[in-house]
């Protein structure tokens, strides 16, 4: 796919809600270079205090599964239950697993 | 029938006239940039622009109610901004000039007209509240401390629109200074010392005008350098906003900004 050289590129943009909890990824926006992605994001995903960081990715350096791949990549784990940590039966002095 | 409000008469003593300045500049700057709102170049930036209009509208409304304590007659931050009439509103004579929309004796209306003169502004407002951060004045203080976290941001973006139009095309560097040419002249407005400043300075309620150059100057010949733009030579021309007289546009845009609080005063939703 391209894109008119007039254009700015496309940047997913990840937000940090607050200390200690994991950049989310909550949308895209254009942007002439990555330091103006950071500027544009914090005007466009963090106006109402959503935000205490955010990373800004070239949309184009992703690499994604591709969907016809789903049922061969995700669909063989539907059968494993065995792989969820629920057979254990925890002390009731351990309370947050 | 609508009741029209009647103009309110502030009594300008040197400190209430040094508050006003600011809150002016603030509030009419804000009204300039926020004419974007839905006419950015490209959404992104749109609505940077409309969030540093509103920046400036809570840091003009802070300074108005302010303001209206120092002046004493009990006027609150909707009848400061809505009912005095041009020569009682002291705002830098740069920032009521038009900006997004052109006119016959201003052109201009180019986004590079913005770009520069946001960051000529917030450059100037950053080295304004990072001293009146120290005021002999607790609140205003207080107001500047959270203003300079806002000025910093819009100096950073302005900025850096400053480079990227004067570092990008021909074109657009041609237009950037243009838009150079038209604002300059109004920068020597925004040092120049008067006997309000004196009395705020000898108070310790804030700086006097002339002491903000130096600082401004290196910070927006810095950025210049990486814009490929030259600091202009000082011109003689001096405007007069602070002192109430103001430019053939204030009367305009203190219509458009005024008209709804005087004809339903007191109106809000």
């Amino acid at each position: 796919m391209s894109t008119a050289p007039s254009e700015w590129p496309l940047w997913e943009i990840f937000v940090r809600p607050k200390a200690g909890l994991d950049h989310k990824h909550c949308g895209s926006l254009h942007a002439p270079d990555a330091r103006m992605a950071v500027q544009l994001a914090r005007e466009v995903y963090t106006r109402r205090q959503e935000g205490t960081s955010v990373w800004v990715v070239k949309s184009s350096d992703i690499t994604a599964s591709d969907p016809g791949d789903k049922d061969m990549l995700f669909d063989p784990m539907e059968d494993k239950v065995y792989r969820h940590p629920t057979f254990y039966e925890l002390p009731d002095s351990v309370n947050h697993m | 029938m609508t009741a029209v409000a009647t103009s309110i008469r502030v009594r300008a003593t040197p400190p209430v006239q040094y508050v006003l300045r600011i809150a002016d500049t603030c509030l009419i700057h804000a009204q300039r940039l926020a004419e974007w709102c839905g006419h950015g170049p490209v959404l992104e930036e749109d609505i940077a622009l409309t969030n540093m209009a509103l920046d400036l509208v809570g840091q003009a409304r802070a300074l108005l109610t302010h303001a209206g304590r120092l002046e004493g007659q009990g006027f609150d931050e909707d009848q400061l901004a809505f009912l005095r009439d041009e020569r009682q509103v002291f705002n830098l004579t740069l920032v009521e000039q038009p900006m997004r929309r052109s006119s016959a004796h201003a052109p201009g209306g180019d986004f590079a007209d913005t770009v520069l003169r946001n960051f000529l502004l917030s450059t100037w407002l950053n080295g304004l509240w990072t001293r009146l951060m120290a005021s002999s004045d607790a609140d205003l203080a207080a107001i500047a401390g959270k203003a300079v976290k806002e000025s910093r941001y819009h100096r950073q973006h302005a900025g850096d629109w400053v480079v990227r139009l004067g570092d990008g095309t021909e074109e657009s560097a041609a237009r950037l200074r243009a838009a150079l040419e038209r604002a300059w002249p109004y920068t020597h407005e925004m040092f120049k010392r008067d006997a309000v400043d004196t009395a705020a300075e000898a108070a310790g309620l804030g700086p006097a005008r002339d002491a903000l150059h130096a600082d401004w100057q290196r910070e927006v010949a810095a950025v210049f350098g990486d814009a490929g733009l030259d600091l202009p030579a000082d011109t003689p021309f001096m405007s007069t906003g602070t002192l109430g007289r103001h430019s053939e546009h204030m009367g305009f845009i203190l219509a458009e900004m005024q008209s709804l609080q005087r004809q339903h005063p007191g109106g809000h939703w």
